[in-house]
């Protein structure tokens, strides 16, 4: 290659040629790095970007009747909305409600309309029944006098304003619904029903829950991830295997086991009572407590793992140092030891703090209705109703969050840091 | 019908199965065969007994069995990408409604069926053939409580009958449950719930109870927290609080005020299969298929004969029994397919707090 090289510059006038010759190799340096990373980019890119950003689609996306009625859709957003649509949009409408039983069709704009008002899918339901034949009808039929007869809701304007709020082809119904708020009539934003509010205070239990558990976990973890950092090796193999367990065995396991443990005649209620402590049993499961036992129990080997790791890097000498030149023992942890391990700190609250914001098995197991968090709530719009829009949409508020959660404690974190050092 | 053969005496059956499944041979092989999928379980385990092994050995048509938890999403997506591969579903009457109108399954041509009008009326549907009754039913643990409880009065009644109370997380069979407890007639259940000042006594009767309430998800919860005596009394389906009779525990069933509902077979639309499928309901419409379905598991039949044929001990445990169903009311699917929504979104909020 070198030889290649020399021979191929000694042939050529230097100058001009010789950084083509340093450009080319240079490029074929780039093609080598980008041909490594090339697979990782393309996994990240189809099982990460691509299902986050159709996700983030989906929240905005309105284009259910769109698909189904183009034309009637088209009509709807041109119309005024006093009186009613023209006639060209009303058979517009009814040749497309007709073609829309085949391919599911009906079904999907039914569920959309239905969001608007819960009379829409049996008013397309009769109405379907109710339409005449194609041979029936030419172009100077009255649709209005044909549709407000099979139903007379078809006389009304604001039968006709619902569907066209759902004529647009993008909408932020969902993502104001995730807040609680919606549009009113005169397309100003504001709260929703009290009786219906619901996701403000889903949102901010999720960040204590996923708060709490991530402080209990670091009580927990710290000391004892100080212990297995300062025992002799073989001890401390032995309680990193006690750690690692919970790994090994399975999610649903862990918690079905918290039942049995928690529940009003098991294990723990009947040791308590046994013991003299408490006379009739504690509701330890179903409520927050459960959930809060079931989830550190699961997250607490990711907060001992990093906080392991830095504490093993970091050279007793340090505050046996301090503590010869004087100072407390105490101090000498507090101002020399622990200002160490920050960044296994960091990395494990962040960790289990965003690993606790996602979960969904545990509280819907062991917690009461008042303990759900986000992602019930996302399962049980894709699963139960097919509502992909509000699942999308809390979907994509709670990544929001995460993220904006993740950067402010991120400059926290690094600031604190700099002060220290 | 084509059937396959495969030299299976020199070896084992389930090895072969196995190793078929595995290579993906053998859905090759059951593409030739009526695919059914019902909600399994001990469900399953009596249409095995009485439909699907009898039904093949009389008419020679292969069967697939399969099982699912009734979600339509799955057979929405089939029909939607036009690659249907089952041919009949069990389904619950909301979803068959719901279904039904998306255009997910065929229209049941009757006539056809041929089964005139022989079964219960609530079995007859656009989409779907009724196939047995299940209820949801008010139960107790007769060992636990002094005093039997006979209404949903009693049940919200925490001075006589103290302990905490199971019911479904859900707005559905709750509301009514509320209303029959704060003294609304069973026949105008729906009635009063069609109205918003009704829905609103409903909610205001559940508050009275919620902090007594422990929320169950899965049908298996119930009988379980019973057993264990976590709870004192609760909603729950008579199906699973008769399996749990018959391991020995003694628990009571209230039919007074119970809500019963239909499960249907419906024909996937698209389906290859129709023929086969029109066979395969109307033999497991027959009375003496229903009644060996019954005597498997408590659920009714929708053949009124086949009630007949059942002993009577067994015949007492059914929602369709006489006695039983004096006093029971019907779920009202219309009414839930279109309120369920804006009633579920409620009875969230409403938990949640």
């Amino acid at each position: 290659m070198s030889a290649n090289l020399t021979a191929t510059l000694a042939s050529t006038k230097p100058g001009g040629n010789l950084k083509a010759q340093l450009r080319r190799a240079e490029r074929l340096r780039k093609l080598k790095a980008i041909g490594l990373v090339a697979p990782l980019a393309l996994f990240l890119i189809v099982v990460f970007v691509v299902p986050i950003g159709s996700m983030l689609w989906r929240s905005v996306d309105n284009t259910e009747l769109d698909a189904v009625m183009p034309l009637t859709a088209q009509g709807l957003r041109d119309w005024d909305g006093t009186g009613l649509p023209d006639n060209a949009t009303l058979a517009a409408f009814a040749a497309e409600l007709r073609d829309s039983r085949q391919g599911g069709g009906l079904g999907r704009i039914g569920r959309r309309l239905n969001y608007e008002d819960t009379r829409y899918r049996g008013l397309l339901m009769t109405t379907l029944r109710g339409l005449p034949a194609p041979g029936e009808v030419d172009t100077d039929t009255d649709w209005a006098a044909i549709l407000s007869e099979i139903d007379p809701a078809w006389g009304e304007t604001d039968t006709w304003l619902g569907i066209q709020r759902a004529a647009p082809t993008t909408t932020d119904r969902y993502l104001l619904a995730s807040l609680d708020l919606e549009r009113g009539a005169e397309g100003g934003i504001q709260r929703i029903d009290s009786q219906d509010r619901v996701f403000l205070s889903v949102f901010q239990r999720t960040m204590v829950i996923a708060g709490g558990v991530t402080l209990i976990c670091l009580a927990l973890g710290f000391p004892l991830a100080y212990l297995l950092a300062t025992l002799p090796a073989r001890t401390s193999n032995l309680l990193m295997i006690l750690v690692l367990l919970p790994f090994w065995t399975s999610l649903l396991v862990r918690t079905a086991s918290w039942i049995i443990l928690l529940q009003s005649n098991g294990l723990v209620n009947q040791g308590l009572i046994n013991i003299g402590l408490i006379d009739s049993p504690l509701q330890l499961v179903f409520n927050r407590i459960g959930v809060f036992f079931a989830m550190v129990h699961i997250l607490l080997p990711f907060m001992v793992l990093p906080l392991y790791s830095v504490m093993k890097g970091i050279s007793p000498s340090y505050q046996r140092a301090a503590i010869s030149l004087g100072a407390h023992p105490f101090a000498a942890f507090w101002q020399v030891y622990v200002p160490q391990t920050i960044s296994g700190v960091a990395a494990g609250t962040i960790l289990v703090f965003i690993m606790a914001l996602g979960y969904y098995i545990t509280p819907a197991l062991v917690g009461g209705p008042a303990d759900q968090m986000v992602s019930y709530y996302v399962a049980y719009y894709t699963n139960t109703t097919n509502n992909w829009g509000m699942a999308a949409a809390l979907g994509s508020l709670l990544l929001v969050i995460t993220l904006l959660l993740y950067l402010v404690y991120h400059r926290l974190v690094n600031r604190k840091q700099l002060i220290r050092s | 019908m084509t059937h396959h053969r495969f030299p299976l005496s020199r070896i084992s059956r389930g090895a072969a199965i196995a190793s078929l499944a595995t290579l993906g041979l053998a859905v090759s092989a059951s593409a030739q065969a009526l695919t059914v999928i019902s909600f399994g379980g001990a469900s399953g385990e009596a249409m095995q007994k009485a439909y699907y092994g009898p039904f093949t050995e009389q008419t020679g048509i292969d069967l697939t069995p399969g099982d699912y938890n009734g979600e339509l999403s799955r057979i929405r997506a089939m029909v939607e990408t036009g690659n249907v591969s089952w041919d009949l579903v069990e389904m619950e009457s909301p979803e068959l409604v719901r279904g039904c109108f998306e255009g997910l399954f065929e229209p049941i041509d009757w006539q056809r069926l041929g089964l005139g009008d022989q079964l219960i009326d609530a079995a007859f549907d656009e989409c779907g053939v009724g196939t047995f009754v299940w209820s949801t039913v008010l139960a107790y643990d007769a060992d636990a409580l002094d005093a039997a409880p006979t209404s949903w009065a009693d049940f919200w009644d925490v001075e006589r009958f103290p302990g905490t109370r199971g019911l479904r997380r859900g707005a559905k069979y709750t509301l009514e449950f509320a209303l029959m407890a704060d003294g609304v007639a069973v026949d105008e259940v729906y009635e009063v719930l069609r109205t918003p000042e009704g829905v609103d006594r409903a909610f205001a009767k559940l508050d009275e109870l919620k902090d007594h309430i422990q929320w169950w998800e899965a049908g298996a919860q119930p009988p379980q927290w019973l057993v264990a005596g976590d709870v004192a009394m609760t909603s729950a389906y008579n199906g699973r609080i008769a399996a749990a009779q018959e391991e020995g525990s003694n628990l009571e069933i209230v039919w007074d005020e119970s809500l019963y509902d239909l499960d249907y077979w419906a024909i996937v639309a698209g389906s290859e299969h129709v023929d086969e499928a029109y066979q395969f309901i109307e033999f497991a419409s027959q009375p003496e298929n229903q009644a060996v379905y019954s005597s498997e598991i408590p659920y009714g039949p929708v053949h009124p004969a086949a009630i007949e044929q059942l002993d009577d001990a067994q015949a007492r445990r059914m929602p369709t029994h006489e006695e039983n169903m004096a006093g029971a009311l019907a779920i009202d699917t219309g009414f839930w397919v279109d309120h369920g929504e804006e009633l579920e979104q409620r009875f969230s909020a409403w938990a949640a707090r």
